[in-house]
């Protein structure tokens, strides 16, 4: 499910999106992740490139955001609009 | 990595040389204590099943050198076989975040230490096995036994999640046990493979890459280590261990160097690696029958109770709530323990006189009354916030207060030990314990005191009353009114303010992750309730208590000694002088209280720091008061009377009256609006609460902290002072 995915095509897309730009209930698959200290937060956390997220909520205030995790909905995490934009999706 | 596979039934011969080593040590007595540690996710029922094997034979105590909590208790597991669990903090990996997290490495990377446990029972929640059993994995290849409570079975069946526990024991290798915490369901089946003498794992998840292996062997052969990946993890970790030496660290660092490893890639490596390995182990163990799931009921909740209009007018009405029983329903069993210890004290002072008596009364037992007069405050707060936790209710309101809480310093979680620091600053320095991040519970430790507590509100009430007339404002509000409502303001504001200063000067390593699981809501367990508030009534009355029992006693000699015959001399004098103004009886022994109180050591603190508070408009009587309100704020009311001589059936109003009689040295008023108004200035900011600061002391675990506040809010407090009486003089 997760590990198994082929790597990220080499074609440069300059603008990649993260899970900060998804609507709400739009879903995503994670690419990789960008801040490296962070990154071991979130693999831990079960946020492993291939894994499929959706953007769940967002606070009144607009941040934290809560994300859905796997495909079958195994979890809801919740986290900072800040570290969301660590996490980069698949085009 | 498949043939590492199983190489034997659970209880194999297969188990590691150092495991049998460890089990031998530990080889039948006839009343044997074994010594198990728990550990799980956050959220993965933890904490009920601890609750359910130890029950109230729990003990908070400390991990050595570190400010966190060390939970244990004892378990029967059969009438002649105890087992010590010890409740360690929930994580998510073997690798700490937090300053927090690190006594569970500490704990299993220490073979020799006398506290390395037998086994570990790893909790994990069956309706998301995935993630939960990283941890698991982890700990197994350390080459601890374990054993695998499987919790939280009934949700995943909810969730058309069906687990083979024969395969998943198969693939594990080690017991399984299915069970259901929060009632209770398979307790007794885990108890009785706790009573077995338990293997180390016999599977392996992770092997670490081949081009480590010179590194580990060294290390391995260096430490003595039963295994690579505890190697390994002295090599992630070999810097931040406690119990290594510093040349041990410094051989650490050097190999870490001379080999170039990485250890955020390595980490990183792991993990994806792990999670493969569980994918495949899961794919034959675990079958989701139904995936198309409904809306979770969580999210259709959430959609009210995180509404940007709705989430926030039952936030404060929750908070209103909470402030309630705080302040209002706990005032009725206070007034009984009051009434309760003033009994027991007029029993004894009725029937014992001496100054032994004395001491027990107004030194021991006024202290003691002290502690307990606290309790129903902490149970109460205590009661609510294990209710809010427990429902999943306090993850919402972190998750809507985060935005706002962080602009200054704060976390989210900062808001419940703010607004209950409005009854009381000591429940709400312990409530902060909720918040993980360090820096931001300290910060939140820190200002909470300077939140407007009930305590204060008799000084607010005698003071304004004195100085600020009773009239309308703008039709529909008291004057009196807002002047109150202004010096809660004035709380609030510099609450925030400092805590904004301190996240400008505050340094940390530890950095703030917000990540963390959103959990459904729940119906909280009553059991953990009533738990967390023994547990939070015991380490207060055992740790805060000495501390404010033994300031009491201090301030009851202050109070009642003066140097050389001066108390005898003043009680003489003030009794001559009643006789030739022929005072009744009872007003001649509040003229002696007085009279003594000015000549004892107290009297004589006054007069000593009047220089010093001369120019915030106070003389000697006010610093008497300045120093038994240390106390508790409350006192000063009680001291104002004994030095103005109110007599014993003083309240609120007489004294008021007294001290608007109170002439300066040219015959005008005494207390001006500007010096009342500078004394209302102190008590907002100073820190004057004696078990404010032993909840500080207990809950940061050192003198530094609470010396900090000391400090800083009397500071604080003199420099506005200062600033008031000589602006409005």
């Amino acid at each position: 499910m997760s590990a198994t995915h082929a790597p990220v095509s080499p074609v440069p897309v300059p603008p990649q999106r993260s899970v900060k730009d998804l609507r709400l209930g739009e879903s995503g698959t994670i690419c990789c992740l960008q801040d490296p200290e962070m990154a071991l937060k979130l693999l831990e956390m079960g946020c492993i490139p291939g894994t499929q997220v959706r953007l769940n909520s967002r606070a009144p205030l607009g941040c934290p955001i809560t994300l859905v995790v796997g495909e079958a909905a195994d979890y809801t995490l919740s986290l900072r609009v800040s570290e969301a934009a660590t996490i980069l999706l698949k085009e | 990595m498949r043939s590492a596979g199983i190489r034997t039934a659970p209880n194999g011969q297969a188990a590691s040389a150092a495991a049998l080593e460890t089990a031998a040590a530990h080889l039948p007595g006839q009343t044997r204590l074994t010594r198990i540690a728990l550990i799980g996710n956050p959220n993965s029922g933890k904490t009920s099943l601890f609750n359910q094997l130890t029950g109230l034979n729990q003990k908070v105590g400390n991990f050595p050198g570190v400010t966190v909590d060390r939970k244990t208790g004892i378990s029967q597991l059969t009438p002649q076989h105890r087992a010590e669990i010890i409740d360690l903090p929930g994580t998510y990996s073997l690798y700490p975040k937090s300053l927090d997290e690190k006594v569970i490495t500490d704990l299993l990377y220490d073979q020799t230490s006398g506290q390395y446990p037998d086994f570990v029972i790893v909790t994990a929640d069956a309706s998301n096995l995935r993630r939960n059993l990283l941890l698991f994995t982890q700990l197994a290849d350390l080459g601890l036994p374990a054993v695998l409570a499987l919790n939280m079975m009934d949700v995943a069946e909810q969730h058309g999640i069906s687990i083979d526990l024969v395969e998943l024991q198969r693939e594990l290798g080690v017991p399984v046990i299915p069970m259901n915490a929060r009632k209770g369901i398979g307790v007794a089946a885990l108890k009785i493979v706790m009573a077995q003498q338990l293997d180390a794992p016999a599977v392996s998840f992770y092997e670490p890459a081949p081009e480590l292996l010179p590194m580990i062997r060294q290390l391995r052969d260096y430490f003595n280590l039963h295994n690579d990946y505890l190697a390994l993890h002295y090599a992630h970790q070999g810097r931040h261990i406690s119990f290594l030496t510093p040349d041990q660290r410094a051989y650490v660092a050097g190999l870490v160097a001379k080999y170039d490893f990485e250890p955020t890639t390595r980490q990183a490596q792991e993990t994806i690696a792990r999670y493969a390995r569980i994918n495949e182990l899961l794919l034959n163990a675990v079958s989701v029958t139904r995936t198309e799931r409904a809306e979770p009921y969580s999210n259709r909740i959430d959609k009210v109770l995180t509404h940007r209009v709705w989430g926030y007018l039952i936030f404060i009405l929750v908070l209103f709530l909470l402030f309630q029983a705080v302040f209002a329903w706990a005032s009725y069993p206070m007034e009984l323990i009051d009434q309760g210890v003033a009994w027991i004290n007029g029993l004894i002072q009725t029937n014992f006189d001496g100054p032994l008596i004395s001491l027990l009364t107004e030194g021991v037992l006024a202290g003691l009354g002290g502690v307990l007069i606290f309790i129903p405050q902490i149970a109460l707060l205590f009661a609510f916030i294990a209710v809010l936790e427990e429902t999943g209710y306090m993850a919402r309101v972190t998750f809507m207060m985060d935005r706002i809480m962080r602009k200054f310093g704060l976390n989210g979680k900062s808001v419940v030990p703010l607004i209950s620091g409005m009854a009381c600053a000591v429940p709400a320095i312990m409530s902060a314990r909720t918040i993980e991040n360090r820096k931001d519970r300290l910060i939140t430790i820190f200002v909470t005191p300077l939140m407007s507590c009930s305590a204060r509100i008799p000084v607010y009430t005698v003071l304004i009353g004195l100085v600020v007339p009773d009239q309308p404002v703008l039709g529909i509000f008291n004057l009196r009114g807002v002047a109150l409502m202004s010096l809660y303001l004035l709380g609030f504001v510099s609450a925030v303010g400092s805590a904004w200063l301190m996240k400008l000067f505050m340094r940390t390593t530890e950095r703030s992750y917000f990540i963390m699981e959103f959990p459904v809501y729940r119906w909280p367990r009553w059991k953990n309730v009533g738990l967390t508030i023994v547990e939070k009534v015991k380490a207060f009355v055992f740790q805060a208590g000495k501390v404010i029992m033994a300031i009491s006693v201090i301030l009851w000699v202050l109070a009642s000694y003066g140097p050389g015959t001066a108390m005898e001399q003043a009680e003489s004098q003030a009794r001559r002088v009643a006789q030739t103004q022929g005072l009744a009886p009872a007003e001649t022994e509040s003229r002696v209280a007085s009279q003594k109180l000015e000549s004892s050591y107290a009297g004589h603190f006054g007069h000593f720091i009047e220089p010093a508070i001369r120019p915030l408009g106070f003389d000697w009587k006010i610093g008497i008061s300045l120093l038994t309100s240390f106390a508790a704020r409350e006192v000063f009311v009680g001291t104002m009377s004994t030095i103005y001589s109110v007599g014993q059936d003083a309240n609120e109003l007489t004294v008021q009256q007294k001290l608007a009689a109170e002439k300066d040295l040219n015959g005008q008023p005494f207390f001006t609006p500007a010096r009342s108004a500078s004394l209302l200035v102190f008590y907002v900011f100073a820190m004057q609460c004696m078990s404010t600061l032993a909840a500080t002391y207990r809950e940061t675990k050192g003198w530094l902290w609470p010396l900090l506040q000391l400090f800083y809010m009397t500071g604080l407090a003199y420099a506005a002072s200062l600033l008031v009486y000589q602006v409005l003089r």
